[in-house]
């Protein structure tokens, strides 16, 4: 076997680790020169921070030679990863050994992998399962010292009283600023004042991590569109620039943004022969064979036997409870439940219970309290009990406990929803949600939902469960009923992309996509863990949420990460709780081990500077167990508190990662 | 000794402390104040430190509910047993007749859809169902332009717009449909159904006061429910009614602080086909101080010279109305929905719309192609004409019926049609007749739809009583002959199946 070119053992981070990562006054210095930026509100600022200036050209260069490398040996390349017939060709073609590819043919191949990139080496795959017969265990979430919590919200105190104090001369000196705040020519304020001050006086100020407008496909690549604010982030110029970053930040789980390949050959060839539309609704004349196709796919994937698709995830979610309870029904929700779930149940007029995220033992609490005292006022017994949980939560990276809420449906016979919107396609040893992960028969769940947004490339959202649910939804969810039926093209997409996970279409390819995502979330966020950042989130969730806390770190990461090309999500309040501001990375297929080296480096530097790495290591990370130390006795150890926080050098990181990812992770 | 250096010990210490407490500001004072405060008055020193102590003692208590539960106190047997009574309903109920003929009978096109399409059930049957108005579905122009997006964005945009889901295309759609239309600023979502849903509690809250028509269709119904505001209804298109309904609110209001009111009406009306009458709305609008939220999912792309909708068919600046939203999915033929207005509406919904923040963006080939529909209409206005002339021909056969009215606006393509008052006797369930009508067009070669409404449960929300309606969408993939043709049919359909249904209830009356 030829020697592989991507494989790991020669290819280290692509970005050389010579840049100053000692905690040195700089440091320091450096962070209170963010906080000061971050108050300055202008984003010129980072730039113009001399720290890091070499990391960032050396960077570039080395994200140039890592692009040249991709594109010459193409020979040796193991084919299952590449599906188009141009790869076929120039590995089955002997002269190209000698030869390099033609510059055309050099540049598609250079596109296709910065769409997708290529597979480095056989043993970067991993099977994403819950061990059988193992206990499903919470996840650990660790905290920082009082110390940055202290911080935090002195720095939400400081951010709330500038702000009020700029608001105090504005409003008097800068009157038609305020327009759109004071009622005015008999008409009252736009946007209430008091509701319109978070916005104004802090995501303001860090507007410009938000909404980045992209170009292109948004793959293991994402093109940024340059853009300045002349006034404090109010509106924003596009310079006309452009900056091809790592993506870290797109729901492509399993790579299937791609503009090249199967799927897009499928979606071209159904363009041409169906249009652009369906110009109807689905129960007047918007149902095409190409809806009833994709509606069995997708009844098949899931394992249900009927399913119903829509043009759009939210409003799958928010018409649908409307049409399943209603008065006299009650809803129990996880208290963490995207908006949609929120906005469709506020909608259906059934009453409304929380229970703690993914708390098992509050959610029967409240099942005893509400079946045994029934509706309010009235005690009579409830009609329903609907039970909505989501498999994998886009803000935490968690997954539900699906073993501890079937236990619990068997005793007090609620019915089970489940938003499967982001961990279809991305969990289980065949892709297929949460209940392939866990192992269980899907028959199980009364309904699961999920969207054709995120691991299929498309767009729109479905609801799988038994016939006659199905059919009953047919005529009386409003999506159905009023809403536009799905677009031809985006069905083709989710009808190949579906059979590629299969393995119908493409065999193998499916398995690869699954197995590589398995393998590049396990192993990022083992690095992250072992550098001592907190993370959140079980081992094999694909959404790796970095906590951050201050708020001035928000911008500041988000900053540093696009400096060395590298676009992430990064969230706080009010998305998450006050305290825990985040960064996300969701992880992709499309991802090679090579780009994920490069985003710990960027982690490793950025989290010096910014002070991150602050774990305790009770979440895992620690250094390997001494010998004769058994993992129960790493319970009693962790449990008496004697265990090191982890902070791994870099070096050591990448080394170990690819083989430690392969057995349980600590 | 041991004591002496004790005793200096403590003096230092003490001496220290009260250096320290002399150091920080204010101490003088608070000493002087508790120092006169004891000489002069010491009954109020007493009524102090029980003050403090009341203080402590209340931090350091600990936490008890302030409403008290009615929930009857129940020992865990009780409530093993509870439980093990409890039985839940299903989950759906059993479909009911009506819905049971509708899931059978719901027709399925193989292949694209166009003006004439072939069934499932082998017949080519010729369309008047679907939106596609000016037959964009067919356009190859449209087709290579959205390859061409394909193959360099691909299909989904992976992402909501705050999170790198905005693309350069998503920026010239918007840019387009605002120039189009003539006002600052668009923003487009990614399903039209789901737009005015969320753009209406982007900016009503509660307390806030909606004047809504009573006919408004079942998304801004949603979205009024949401919205958590005070919501007054006026009679369907009955402009009295509504000045009536805004002289009660101001009254009502006159001594209460001023909320934000809004008015809430379609265009052409998605129940009943019929147009608003927009210049005395606007006039009522700004007499009363309201803001106007106007559906035009409609009348966006048919109404106007070129098709920008009710404010161009009726002359009006489009920046009188301070909400526009719009559907790109249903005569434009792409997807998704729009809401157009000033920068400060525009700009407030990327932040604060629902169905804009939590759902990810429009597929970058649909966004071109609404942007290329866009343009087309613009250039060939003559498109409209020539539906307009489809639109007169069908309703002239359709007027000459004896047993349905059409209560569509004559511009409007979407013909709606209703039983009339005198026809009404003796027909009991009017739903399963126009279902019949339906199927018997079909099976005459004439795809129709019968209008269907998913039943609201809460009866305190309905206000609006639907009317058993089909409806015949005009589009110009058919000739004005063949408008005609499809016309005589569906009328000779609807005699056929009034008089039979009229015949076999009054058998059974006599019976």
């Amino acid at each position: 076997m030829p020697r592989n070119p991507f494989s790991s053992s020669s290819a280290t981070a692509p970005i050389p680790i010579d840049a100053p990562r000692k905690r040195s006054p700089s440091s320091s210095r450096n962070t209170a020169a963010k906080v000061a930026q971050f108050f300055s509100s202008s984003p010129k600022a980072a730039y113009s921070l001399p720290a890091h200036l070499s990391a960032s050209a050396s960077l570039l260069a080395a994200q140039e030679q890592n692009n040249a490398r991709s594109l010459s040996p193409s020979v040796s390349l193991p084919t299952i990863s590449l599906s188009t017939a141009t790869a076929d060709k120039l590995s089955d073609t002997p002269t190209m050994l000698f030869s390099p590819p033609s510059p055309e043919a050099a540049r598609k191949l250079a596109r296709e992998h910065a769409q997708f990139g290529p597979l480095g080496h056989a043993s970067h795959k991993c099977i994403s399962q819950h061990p059988k017969g193992s206990p499903v265990e919470d996840s650990v979430e660790d905290e920082p010292p009082y110390y940055f919590l202290l911080t935090t919200y002195i720095s939400y105190l400081v951010l709330i009283v500038f702000g009020h104090v700029r608001d105090f001369f504005g409003k008097r000196f800068k009157d038609q600023n305020y327009k759109h705040l004071k009622a005015q020519n008999g008409y009252a304020a736009l946007n209430s004042d008091f509701d319109n001050f978070y916005v104004r006086r802090l995501k303001m100020r860090i507007s410009d991590c938000f909404a980045r407008p992209i170009t292109g496909v948004p793959g293991r690549f994402i093109t940024l569109l340059d853009r300045v604010s002349d006034d404090f982030n109010l509106t924003f110029k596009l310079t006309g620039t452009q900056t091809e970053a790592l993506n870290m930040s797109s729901y492509n789980y399993l790579g299937f943004a791609q503009s090249v390949g199967p799927c897009a050959d499928a979606v071209e060839d159904s363009i041409r022969r169906y249009g652009m539309s369906s110009a109807s609704s689905r129960v007047d004349a918007g149902t095409s064979d190409l809806h009833t196709d994709v509606e069995k796919l997708v009844a098949d994937f899931v394992g249900k036997p009927s399913a119903i698709i829509f043009s759009m995830g939210y409003v799958t979610n928010s018409t649908a409870f409307s049409a399943l309870v209603g008065k006299g029904c009650l809803i129990i929700s996880d208290e963490l439940n995207h908006a949609s779930i929120r906005f469709g149940a506020r909608l259906s007029g059934a009453v409304i219970g929380m229970f703690k995220h993914n708390d098992m033992n509050d959610l029967e609490r409240l099942l005893r309290e509400q079946i045994s005292q029934g509706q309010p006022r009235t005690h009579r017994p409830w009609k329903k009990i609907l039970v909505v949980v989501e498999g994998l939560y886009s803000m935490e990276g968690t997954m539900c406990n699906l073993p501890g809420l079937l236990e619990l449906k068997h005793i007090y016979k609620f019915n089970l929803f489940i938003d499967e919107a982001h961990s279809i396609g991305a969990l289980g040893p065949r892709g297929r949600g949460i209940c392939d992960y866990f192992g269980i028969d899907p028959s199980e769940v009364d309904i699961l939902m999920g969207t054709l947004t995120k691991s299929f490339g498309a767009n729109g959202g479905y609801i799988a469960a038994d016939k006659h649910v199905i059919d009953k939804l047919r005529s009386s969810h409003a999506g159905s009923v009023y809403g536009e039926s799905p677009a031809p093209p985006v069905l083709m997409q989710i009808s190949s992309s579906l059979r590629i996970i299969s393995g119908e279409l493409v065999p193998g390819q499916g398995e690869e996509r699954l197995q590589r995502l398995a393998f590049n979330s396990r192993y990022l966020r083992l690095g992250l863990k072992r550098l001592g950042f907190i993370v959140y989130g079980q081992d094999d969730s694909p959404i790796i949420p970095v906590m951050l806390y201050n708020p001035a770190k928000i911008p500041a990461f988000s900053h540093e990460m696009l400096r060395r090309k590298i676009a992430v999500v990064v969230v706080g309040y009010p998305a998450t709780p006050l305290v825990s501001s985040r960064a996300r990375f969701c992880v992709s297929a499309a991802h090679t081990k090579d780009d994920l080296d490069r985003l710990l480096t960027a982690c490793d530097e950025i989290g010096d500077v910014l002070q991150l790495k602050f774990s305790s290591g009770i979440a895992g990370g620690a250094v390997p167990l001494p010998p004769g130390v058994t993992r129960e006795d790493e319970k009693e150890m962790r449990k008496k508190g004697i265990v090191s926080p982890p902070r791994w050098p870099l070096e050591e990181v990448l080394k170990r990662g690819v083989k430690d990812v392969q057995s349980p992770l600590r | 000794m041991d004591i002496h250096e004790a005793y200096q010990l403590l003096n230092s210490t003490a001496g220290q402390l009260s250096t320290r407490f002399q150091q920080v500001p204010g101490s003088a004072i608070l000493l002087r104040y508790i120092k006169s405060s004891y000489q002069n008055d010491p009954v109020r020193s007493v009524v102090e430190l029980g003050l403090f102590l009341f203080a402590v003692r209340y931090l350091l208590a600990p936490r008890y509910s302030t409403n008290k539960s009615k929930a009857a106190d129940l020992t865990e047997e009780e409530i093993d047993e509870l439980v093990q009574d409890w039985t839940p309903e299903p989950l759906v109920a059993h479909p009911t007749e009506l819905e049971a003929a509708e899931n059978e009978k719901r027709p399925v096109i193989v292949g694209p859809t166009g003006p004439k399409v072939k069934l499932a059930n082998g017949r080519t049957v010729n369309n008047y169902a679907s939106f596609n108005f000016f037959n964009f579905v067919s356009n190859e122009i449209l087709k290579e332009r959205a390859i061409q997006i394909l193959r360099n964005y691909g299909v989904g945009a992976c992402g909501p717009p705050n999170f790198y889901g905005t693309q350069d295309v998503h920026m010239e759609t918007e840019r387009d449909i605002a120039n189009f239309l003539g006002v600052p600023s668009c923003i487009v979502y990614a399903q039209a159904f789901s737009t005015i849903s969320s753009v209406i509690p982007a900016f009503a809250k509660r307390g806030d006061i909606i004047v809504a028509d009573k006919a408004v269709n079942y998304s801004i119904q949603k979205g009024l429910d949401i919205s958590r505001s005070t919501v007054r209804w006026f009679e369907h298109n009955d402009l009295e009614d509504l000045e009536r309904v805004l002289e009660k609110v101001q009254k009502e209001m006159a001594k209460k602080p001023l909320t934000r009111r809004f008015i809430v009406t379609e265009g052409l009306f998605e129940t009943t086909g019929d147009m608003v009458d927009l210049p005395k709305i606007i006039e009522l609008k700004q007499r009363y101080k309201y803001r106007l939220i106007l559906d035009e999912s409609h009348s966006f792309g048919t109404l106007g010279r070129t098709g920008r909708g009710i404010t161009e068919h009726l002359n009006i600046d489009p920046l009188s109305v301070d909400m526009l939203v719009g559907s790109l999915a249903y005569s434009i033929c792409a997807g998704g929905g729009f809401c157009a207005g000033s920068r400060e509406i525009v700009e407030h919904q990327r932040i604060s719309s629902s169905a804009y923040v939590f759902s990810a963006a429009l597929p970058a080939l649909l966004a071109v192609t609404a942007s290329e529909t866009i343009k087309l209409l613009e250039n060939n206005p003559d498109v409209l004409s020539v539906l307009r002339e489809n639109i007169k021909a069908f309703r002239a056969v359709m007027d000459r019926s004896e047993y349905v009215k059409c209560t569509s606006d004559i511009e409007n393509p979407v013909c709606m049609f209703t039983l009339k008052k005198e026809v009404c006797g003796g027909i009991a369930d009017q739903e399963r007749l126009m279902m019949d009508i339906v199927d018997e067009a079909i099976a005459n070669g004439v795809l129709i739809s019968r209008v269907k409404n998913v039943p609201e449960k809460n009866s305190a929300r309905v206000v609006w009583k639907y009317e058993a309606t089909f409806k015949a969408c005009i589009s110009i993939g058919h000739t004005k002959k063949e408008t005609e043709k499809a016309a005589a049919v569906v009328k000779a359909a609807v005699s056929k199946v009034v008089t039979r249904v009229k015949k076999e209830n009054a058998g059974r009356f006599l019976s």
